[in-house]
């Protein structure tokens, strides 16, 4: 009698499907961990130059000698930021000095969301720059934020807190600074993310380096 | 034979661009389609990673079709198109780590592409892998065409440029390719929101139905068929 004669025909069926479908999925996995393999360094390294050129454009290269991406902190703090989102600290240091710490921080209250800003805050608490690197804002009105749409992420060059407090705001609320036409919610909501910010690393500068 | 095989591939391309096109005709894998196509570099690079993602899977399907039973063909055409997706995917984020920033969820979202599996499904399991792979290309093609002309005429009406930052795609070459209209051009915010997708892609059909009939009405006529009432007889 021949083996297969012993199991049901069904069954026969089913255990040859089951054996297919898996033999296709090992198939398919291992593909994957082929092509992981391969690209997980170009991975690393697009995402490293990637932050290499956000770096450059808050802080200029030639401040700093260590790889800030590689030198960073971990924080949340509900309190401060008013997000319970963590909060990306790097280090910029020259010759084991510190110089100047690169803060990715989150302005939870935009128009349509988080705003993601990038800000470098030298040792004597000013803004070296401030970037938007991720947001949701309305292309055409909030989204002057930007770079590449409008100047006036740059008008935050250089400056600081001071006993000002009540001039970090924007003009519409009694501050200094512009809001857009049509869009009054974004710029609020970035300025507020920066002056937290500064507030933040004024209380603790010198843990944020250890 | 070569003649007839060529007649068949135009065939093949003349449904998958035009009579049986996904995107415009069998309004398939809408959500990628209107959700990136603000620009043009977005749409030009979501229709490449779809194209590549059909034409790896439908080759494959077909390469395989004889030795899948029924029962179990759409989990492992799934498999495949899943495999082929997650390896564009990482391709993408290696060597054009910006553009798949941008586009980001949408990439892994190319499976849940009906006209993929629907590729699969209705042809690529029943025909031969030069036909599948035709038939793939086309299809491809087609859609990508279709997120090509929308995002461009998105990005012209709602934002005046053409072919703005096509360097996240073709690097440096690309940095001076934008097009930008005069200045007197007032951009319509409308455009690149959300509602400005839908309203081109609405135009799109429409348009495409508009010369559908006046073709069919032209051929009605050049048959010119005269019509005669034949006498009604009264006995």
């Amino acid at each position: 009698m021949k083996f297969t004669n012993k199991i049901p025909l069904l069954l026969q069926k089913m255990l040859k499907s089951a054996f297919l479908l898996t033999v296709f999925v090992i198939v398919g996995i291992i593909l994957l961990l082929i092509t992981k393999h391969i690209t997980s360094p170009a991975i690393k390294q697009a995402h490293l130059k990637t932050m290499k050129i956000a770096f450059n454009q808050v802080l200029p290269a030639k401040k700093y000698d260590n790889i800030p991406f590689k030198d960073k902190k971990i924080i949340t703090d509900m309190a401060s930021f008013k997000t319970n989102l963590p909060i990306t600290i790097y280090r910029a240091r020259k010759n084991n000095k510190p110089v100047a710490l690169i803060i990715e921080t989150i302005a939870p209250d935009g128009y349509s969301g988080n705003i993601k800003i990038m800000i470098a805050i030298k040792m004597d608490n000013s803004i070296s720059g401030v970037r938007v690197i991720q947001h949701k804002e309305t292309p055409g009105l909030g989204d002057k934020i930007e770079i590449n749409k409008n100047h006036w992420i740059t008008k935050f060059n250089g400056l600081k807190l001071n006993n000002n407090l009540s001039q970090w705001k924007v003009k519409k609320d009694g501050g200094q600074f512009d809001q857009f036409t049509g869009a009054t919610i974004t710029p609020r909501a970035v300025v507020k993310a920066i002056k937290n910010t500064l507030i933040y690393v004024q209380k603790h500068q010198k843990e944020l380096y250890d | 034979m070569i003649k007839q095989r060529l007649q068949d591939y135009q065939q093949i391309a003349k449904q998958g661009l035009w009579t049986n096109n996904q995107a415009i005709v069998a309004l398939l894998g809408l959500c990628p389609l209107l959700a990136v196509t603000n620009n043009t570099v977005n749409g030009l690079s979501l229709g490449l990673a779809t194209m590549a993602v059909v034409i790896i899977s439908s080759v494959l399907v077909s390469l395989i079709r004889d030795h899948v039973p029924d029962d179990i063909r759409i989990p492992v055409f799934v498999a495949i198109i899943a495999s082929a997706v997650t390896i564009i995917d990482l391709l993408m984020d290696a060597y054009l780590h910006t553009l798949h920033g941008i586009l980001g969820i949408f990439i892994p979202l190319i499976v849940t592409n009906c006209a993929i599996l629907g590729r699969a499904e209705a042809y690529a399991s029943k025909n031969s892998i030069d036909k599948s792979f035709i038939d793939a290309f086309f299809v491809g093609t087609g859609f990508a065409l279709v997120l090509i002309l929308l995002g461009a005429s998105r990005e012209i009406i709602g934002n005046g440029t053409l072919f703005d930052q096509m360097h996240l795609l073709f690097g440096e070459f690309g940095k001076n390719m934008t097009l930008y209209m005069p200045e007197s051009f007032q951009p319509a915010l409308l455009a690149i929101l959300p509602p400005g997708a839908f309203i081109g892609l609405g135009l799109m059909v429409a348009i495409k139905n508009a010369m559908d009939i006046k073709k069919q009405n032209k051929k009605i006529n050049n048959l010119n068929i005269k019509i005669t009432t034949a006498p009604v007889t009264n006995k």
